[in-house]
């Protein structure tokens, strides 16, 4: 993963760096042990969870817990699993991450090379926007949706990702497109591209790893949110969050922790995946909306 | 009929006016260098003869046509930037011919005219390499190359050179001096540096604060400058401007300065209109070329004065000598021979070749006319 | 102004329009998605609202009442105690660990993404998985009394006084590899020339740190505390996995409580104003900030 490396001049004793390693490999540790007890204690039959130690090794080791969760488990008032709040979540997130990304792109590029007065308070007001915590647009956005015909569904919640997603891209590709010095713009224009062309065959083709990063960054978050899903969603419509919370909170008939672990982790796989393939680019990716500079 | 014509022209931002009037008339084939410290207005200026910026008031012509408001793409003009702008994601060829494709030309055209033009330029074997890939004064060619595979009536360069190493600075400026040679195309080209001001141009536009000071040919410029700035800012080491006074000998004018010592030192000026300044102070302006040894004073020269002087300090410089003294307080630099023996620290006798000399009225700071 | 001396042609006119028209949808949808229902909860707030929205005017009454609820302050104590700690902690663990990383390590790309895969998951995962870790009957305390460690007792998710640790121990959890990663950054910023001209001068590593490099990651603990801070406000999803606002109320806190009160209560005038009252929290430090950083980048 990419963080500029630059080697410290500072240089410690042996016994400190022996204390440095110990201190890093328990937080490592740490970090590690409540994901790692899910993984493991999902595959062990559910006899051995509520009988045993959580931090054993599975005596009897099956994958049933995940087919249950997957297919079978009763979520709600439909027992079908996960897997079809699964496709659900799909459904939601590949436009509005496609969308949002599309528009940040855009957004950036005017913002950086075509400027005029009042392009920074634009600027701000889409920024800021970010920052709101959700509760203020709960009431609003949903009598909107409601109004609309929009709500409990994937189109409506594909907008208010969007909507919400947008500050986001844009910080991204201003930032990345504000290094492009202008002269390549000017060039273009003398040579007759207009603003669409100039978009298409000189800035787009070199803006694939901030694309990446957008796209990387709006996944995770809109895969990984649970309060508009629980607020805008019926059932036919609801991600996968909100749908395990509902496995997870149920509380009638006997708790099935293992199928829960399960669940938790097929939930959680999509955005680890990513974050294993191109971590890197996650990391762009915090970095540029905290950072200064 | 000028070929390019800038009639009045100004530019505000806002309520801050950046360019005064400004009104140059070019002719076709001309090689026009706008020369300037930073912030005097030539990049602007050179934007809008582009029409990358928009003009506020006056008009641009360039072959016959008003230009105001005209889209940069339809003025048959091209341009070289300081930072090359070569677009990254294209090879070179792509590069170089992205502006015959936004224009329309058909393919089989394009690559004609990108062949001609590789090979002017010596470019051939760089037309699939992406301009990363290639050195300063590679790229340097590429965007030669966009801007001649036009065929425009006009070449803007803007700093075109800046960014190279000295060396490589000096072979480039050749080659555009021999490039303009073949094809006297019209060229407006803007620069700080005011040797390639001199060496490049046909005609130069001093500018200061958005006011062209001067126009004239480099040996105008050079020998005539219209005021201190101009005079100062072109050549190097700068001209020197000592304040003087003019004193009569007889009925001929002469200047005289105060030697380092604090003693008048009377030299004949070649003139006689400067009589009309007699008793006043002026500026005196003589370039360090025409401060010379005895010997070594210009052959040709009808007026040359001869004074003792202090050296404060000599710099050799290879194939000359620059000898520092103080007259009226000032430092002024004499430049000769480098076999001249001359110390600091001791006596010197100096030639000046008063035929080179200016003078300058010291409130405007413009040269005092006497033809 | 000077009458323009130009009569722009079309292309010229176009290129100046076109960028403000793309722009524009992105705009609109700010304006009205996010600025029109700032307004509009606002407008609720001083609207006797219950189950629907109500358009009659009540004034600050909604505002009184909801100070007076037993609940609205407990969650907001909550929220102090919680956002104190979350913010501190998860400020000294980041500190550390990238400094720790910083001293030339062997194997930091391999722990580096360990410490921050956490905040690749949704909060609903990374409470579930704690709920677990933290039951007494089949998590942590389970398996020390199994070890032998019978008087071990670990059941604060359970307790009313230690339930919202937990949260902020799950919290610290998810969060603290990114505030790492930012201190990292901000550390290898720091010129080495610096660092080796306070080594001639004398100073121990200690010193180093304490008053050379700490002071100069001043701009990432400015970032660090903006967006924990929001985050801390902000936190639902992990409350809502984790502890579901209890035991009773014991974690409740200010995002529960909207919620709570909007959509199961059916009391949206009160719930709009404690959105309300979030949303003033968020811009108290967010504008500053924001402000800030817009005017150096320009």
């Amino acid at each position: 993963m990419a963080i500029a490396s630059n080697e410290t001049a500072v240089s410690n004793s042996r016994f400190i760096q022996v204390l440095i390693y110990l201190t890093l490999l328990l937080f490592a540790l740490f970090y590690l042990l409540p994901f790692g007890i899910m993984v493991l204690n999902s595959v062990k039959p559910l006899a051995e969870i509520t009988g045993g130690n959580m931090m054993s090794l599975p005596v009897v080791f099956t994958l049933e817990p995940w087919a249950k969760a997957w297919s079978t488990a009763q979520i709600g008032v439909e027992a079908n699993g996960l897997s079809p709040y699964f496709w659900n979540s799909i459904k939601m997130v590949v436009p509005a991450v496609t969308i949002s990304t599309i528009l940040g792109a855009v957004n950036g590029y005017v913002l950086t090379k075509w400027r005029f007065r009042g392009d920074t308070l634009i600027f701000g007001l889409m920024l800021f926007a970010c920052f709101i915590p959700f509760q203020i647009v709960l009431i609003p956005m949903a009598r909107i949706l409601g109004l609309s015909g929009l709500a409990g569904s994937t189109p409506g919640l594909v907008l208010v990702h969007v909507v919400y997603g947008l500050g986001f891209t844009t910080l991204y590709f201003k930032n990345y497109y504000q290094v492009f010095p202008t002269e390549l713009i000017r060039a273009a224009q003398i040579d007759g591209a207009g603003f669409f062309r100039i978009f298409w065959r000189i800035l787009l083709p070199s803006s694939g790893p901030i694309i990446v990063v957008s796209i990387i960054w709006q996944f995770t978050n809109i895969w990984n949110d649970f309060l508009f899903g629980a607020s805008f969603a019926d059932f036919d419509s609801q991600p996968m969050t909100v749908a395990l919370n509902n496995l997870v909170q149920s509380s009638t008939g006997v708790k099935e922790y293992n199928v829960h672990f399960a669940g938790a982790i097929i939930a959680a796989l999509p955005t680890l995946l990513v974050y294993i393939v191109a971590g890197r680019y996650f990391v762009r990716g915090l970095m540029a909306g905290s950072v200064k500079g | 009929m000028s070929f390019l014509k800038i009639e009045n022209a100004t530019k505000s931002y806002g309520s801050v006016e950046v360019l005064h009037k400004i009104d140059i008339e070019v002719q076709e084939g001309e090689f026009l260098v706008l020369v300037g410290p930073s912030g005097c207005g030539k990049s602007t200026l050179l934007n809008m003869i582009a029409g990358l910026e928009g003009i506020t008031s006056g008009n641009i012509h360039i072959n016959g046509r008003l230009m105001n408001g005209v889209h940069p793409s339809k003025r048959n003009i091209a341009m070289v930037f300081q930072s090359y702008a070569l677009y990254p994601n294209m090879t070179v060829g792509e590069n170089i011919t992205f502006g015959l494709e936004m224009h329309g030309v058909p393919k089989p055209e394009r690559d004609a005219a990108m062949a001609r033009v590789a090979n002017m330029l010596q470019i051939d074997q760089l037309l699939d390499r992406k301009p990363g890939q290639l050195s300063g004064g590679q790229r340097q060619r590429v965007a030669m190359g966009r801007a001649l595979v036009r065929d425009p009536d006009v070449f803007l360069f803007d700093e075109p050179l800046s960014n190279l190493d000295a060396k490589l600075r000096v072979d480039m400026r050749t080659e555009i001096k021999k490039l303009h040679q073949k094809l006297k195309t019209t060229t407006v080209y803007v620069t700080h540096d005011q040797i390639e001001a001199l060496t490049l141009s046909t005609r130069i536009a001093v500018m200061h604060r958005g006011y062209v000071q001067q126009l004239g040919t480099p040996q105008e410029i050079y020998d005539s400058p219209a005021n201190v700035f101009v005079a100062t800012f072109m050549g190097s080491p700068a001209m020197n401007i000592i304040p003087a006074q003019v004193v009569m000998a007889g009925d001929h004018p002469s200047i005289e300065v105060k030697d380092s010592s604090g003693k008048p030192v009377s030299l004949r000026f070649s003139h006689p209109g400067l009589a009309k300044w007699k008793d006043r102070e002026v500026l005196l302006g003589i370039r360090p070329e025409a401060i010379t040894d005895v010997e070594g004073a210009d052959r040709k020269a009808q007026n040359v004065q001869t004074f003792t002087n202090l050296v404060d300090i000599t710099e050799p410089a290879g194939s000359d000598t620059f000898v520092t003294m103080t007259l009226c307080n000032q430092a002024v630099i004499a430049r000769m021979r480098s076999d001249i023996v001359v110390a600091p620290e001791q006596h010197f006798e100096f030639a000046v070749n008063m035929d080179k000399a200016v003078v300058f009225d010291p409130q405007s700071e413009d040269r005092i006319q006497l033809d | 102004m000077a009458q323009p001396a130009m009569q722009e042609d079309l292309k010229t006119r176009l290129q100046h329009w076109i960028p403000k028209l793309v722009l524009s949808p992105s705009l609109a949808l700010t304006l009205v998605f996010v600025y029109g229902f700032i307004l509009f909860s606002l407008y609720l707030s001083f609207t006797d609202s219950r189950l629907l929205p109500s358009y009659n005017l009540v004034g600050f009454s909604n505002y009184e009442k909801l100070f007076q609820l037993r609940h609205w302050n407990i969650a907001i104590t909550n929220l102090g105690i919680f956002a104190g700690l979350y913010i501190s902690i998860c400020t000294i663990i980041g500190l550390t660990l990238a400094i720790f990383l910083d001293q030339k390590i062997r194997g930091e790309g391999v722990l580096r993404p360990i410490f921050l895969y956490p905040m690749a998951l949704s909060f609903i995962v990374t409470g579930t998985a704690w709920k677990w870790f933290l039951d007494p009957g089949i998590g942590l305390e389970n398996t020390m009394h199994l070890w032998g460690w019978e008087t071990f007792e670990f059941n604060w998710i359970k307790d009313r006084d230690y339930a919202l640790y937990t949260v902020v121990l799950a919290a610290v959890w998810q969060t603290s590899g990114f505030v790492m990663a930012m201190f990292l950054a901000g550390l290898r910023g720091i010129d080495n020339e610096i660092l080796k001209a306070a080594q001639i001068d004398g100073a121990s590593n200690w010193n180093l740190y304490k008053r050379i490099i700490i002071p100069q990651l001043r701009p990432a603990f400015l970032s660090a505390f903006v967006i924990l801070s929001h985050l801390a406000i902000k936190s639902y999803d992990l409350v809502i996995a984790l502890t579901g606002g209890g035991p009773g109320r014991a974690t409740e806190l200010p995002a529960t409580f909207m919620y709570s009160y909007t959509f199961t209560r059916k009391q949206m005038g009160i719930g709009a104003s404690s959105a309300v009252i979030m949303l003033l929290t968020i811009v108290a430090i967010m504008v500053p900030y924001l402000y800030s950083e817009l005017r150096e980048k320009k």
